[in-house]
């Protein structure tokens, strides 16, 4: 599998070993090769056109539409907008749904492990209206401390819970399901940051109970530039809209305008068609693979890491054991600075990623500065974990004192 | 050679397994503390000042062995430099002393130190050398 992507083929002094798949998935051909047969043949603004490219492109976007819901179980393509990645499809739940329907006094409830997309546009949002932000806490083992939501929604005044479906730091596989039932009985609307379970898992937007579930296209072997908000109908029925500008509308007079039917209603200006046709590839690629395998790959691989990384001295994982976490391990060794081990690992080709990862909450909660962490998509392999551990065992004759 | 090897030389780690003026002065004329957001860095620098002179140096914090060493590297150079020298001192001057090529990242890491100092001794409040980059 690894030869159909193309990164992997590359000729460099040393072959790389990529243990970053949670920052991004690298790209198969397939999704090249769509986006630069986009470009070559009918590259055409979409919605606009009269003529045969312009058709073939629109056709093209809304396939890619039509792909991306029926790959998480949307009740119809009118559920997905496409946005610029996950932040911006929380952005636009907090923006169109959260000022159109929250005030002050009203409290929303996140995690201490979500990522700062999943936690800024909720405190902007909380600054502007005067609203309260609660946090289901983390234990020690890296999982949500559940037992704290049910005094946390007690008051009535929690409008929105919002939850990261698997943890890019810790690898935690969350209870959404669960915490969807008790948001919702509190009258409550549920969003899922599922930035890193649509990329690896089976996800079933209605199965998960979700009001709102957003994702992304690049971390899911899809190109950058464009990600999902899934909604429930009847919600973006009644939203205003996000941005305004061309496509959104239906009729426009100087002195106001109509909005267009969803999902278009949100999709303001000329949007990354070349990656809605890219993204349209990714998701074909993943159903090839089958997401239960590709999940079940990155859960034996984890496995393994933990297993192989349990035998550095001094190393300390980070999360949940193996059988509750998809395919991310975080780390810290010693007191060595994870910038160093990345620099040591870099050196040998190993690519993992050093720093807070977009969440410095949950490293403050968690009592580290920063951590390392490997994590993995279908074209990992064993010998990459093998690269990392020996790796680590230089990194800390290196820095031994 | 490329990689870990030529950037963590042997004066990088000397400073960084063998820090020189860590800790802090119990009663400092001037002290001030800095991070670098984007990897946690966190640098206290504390001086001693006399007659317009750094008498004493001392840094705490957590961070890369690339900041911990020029912060170590950079204390050793002020103790007894007059503070209009301290202000003086410039990126280029610090990373000739670290004698090593680096990249963006790494970059800030190598100034926090510096960047901890002029906030300190001048009040600054921007990665040095960055008033002179990238205008229009």
């Amino acid at each position: 599998m690894r030869a159909q992507f193309p990164i992997f083929r590359e000729p460099r002094e040393k072959p790389l070993i990529y243990l970053d798949s949670a920052a991004t998935s690298q790209k198969p051909d397939a999704v090249l090769d769509a986006m630069a047969d986009y470009y070559r043949r009918y590259n055409a603004n979409i919605h606009r056109g009269i003529y045969t490219i312009a058709e073939e492109a629109t056709a093209a976007y809304e396939d890619a539409r039509r792909r991306v819901a029926r790959f998480v179980g949307a009740a119809s393509p009118r559920e997905i907008v496409f946005t610029r990645n996950s932040t911006e499809a929380l952005n636009l739940v907090a923006h169109s749904w959260g000022r159109s329907r929250l005030e002050a006094g009203d409290a929303i409830v996140l995690t201490e492990m979500e990522h700062h997309s999943n936690l800024v546009p909720w405190q902007l949002l909380a600054d502007e209206r005067r609203i309260e932000l609660r946090f289901i806490p983390v234990t020690r083992d890296g999982e949500l401390a559940l037992d704290a939501l049910p005094a946390l929604l007690a008051d009535g005044r929690v409008k929105l819970v919002s939850v990261v479906h698997i943890s890019n730091v810790l690898g935690t596989v969350n209870p959404v399901a669960e915490i969807a039932r008790q948001a919702h009985a509190a009258g409550a609307v549920f969003v899922v940051d599922a930035s890193q379970s649509v990329p690896h898992c089976p996800v079933d937007v209605r199965a998960l109970g979700a009001d709102f579930v957003a994702f992304t296209s690049h971390k899911m072997l899809g190109p950058t530039g464009i990600g999902a908000l899934w909604a429930r109908r009847e919600w973006l029925e009644a939203m205003p809209p996000f941005l305004g500008g061309g496509e959104m509308i239906r009729e426009v007079k100087l002195t106001g305008s109509k909005w267009n039917d969803v999902p278009w209603k949100f999709e303001a200006g000329t949007m990354p068609i070349a990656e809605a046709v890219g993204l349209g590839a990714a998701v074909d690629y993943l159903e090839a693979l089958g997401m239960d395998a590709v999940f079940a790959h990155d859960r034996e691989l984890a496995a393994y890491a933990m297993a192989r990384l349990a035998d550095v001295p001094d190393l300390h994982l980070l999360g949940p054991p193996a059988e509750r976490r998809g395919g991310v391990v975080a780390f810290t060794l010693a007191d060595i600075h994870p910038h160093d081990v990345a620099t040591v690992l870099d050196g040998d080709g190993v690519a993992v990623r050093a720093g807070h990862h977009c969440a410095m909450p949950l490293h403050e909660s968690l009592g580290i500065p920063a951590s390392a962490r490997a994590s993995f998509h279908c074209y990992s392999l064993p010998e990459d974990v093998d690269a990392l551990v020996a790796g680590l065992h230089k990194a800390r004759k290196v820095f031994a004192r | 050679m490329s990689g870990w090897d030529e950037l963590y030389r042997e004066n990088i780690l000397d400073h960084y397994k063998h820090p020189r003026n860590q800790g802090t002065l119990e009663h400092p004329d001037v002290s001030f503390e800095d991070a670098n957001p984007l990897c946690g860095d966190r640098l206290r620098m504390d001086f001693q000042i006399r007659d317009g002179r750094i008498i004493a140096v001392r840094f705490s914090g957590q961070g890369c062995s690339i900041s911990q060493a020029s912060a170590s590297m950079l204390s050793e150079k002020l103790e007894g430099m007059t503070l209009d020298d301290a202000k003086k001192i410039s990126r280029e001057d610090v990373l000739e002393m670290l004698g090593i090529e680096l990249g963006p990242v790494r970059l800030k890491c190598a100034l926090l130190a510096l960047k901890t100092l002029k906030g300190g001794v001048y009040g600054l409040h921007q990665w040095p050398g960055e008033e002179g980059e990238e205008k229009p």
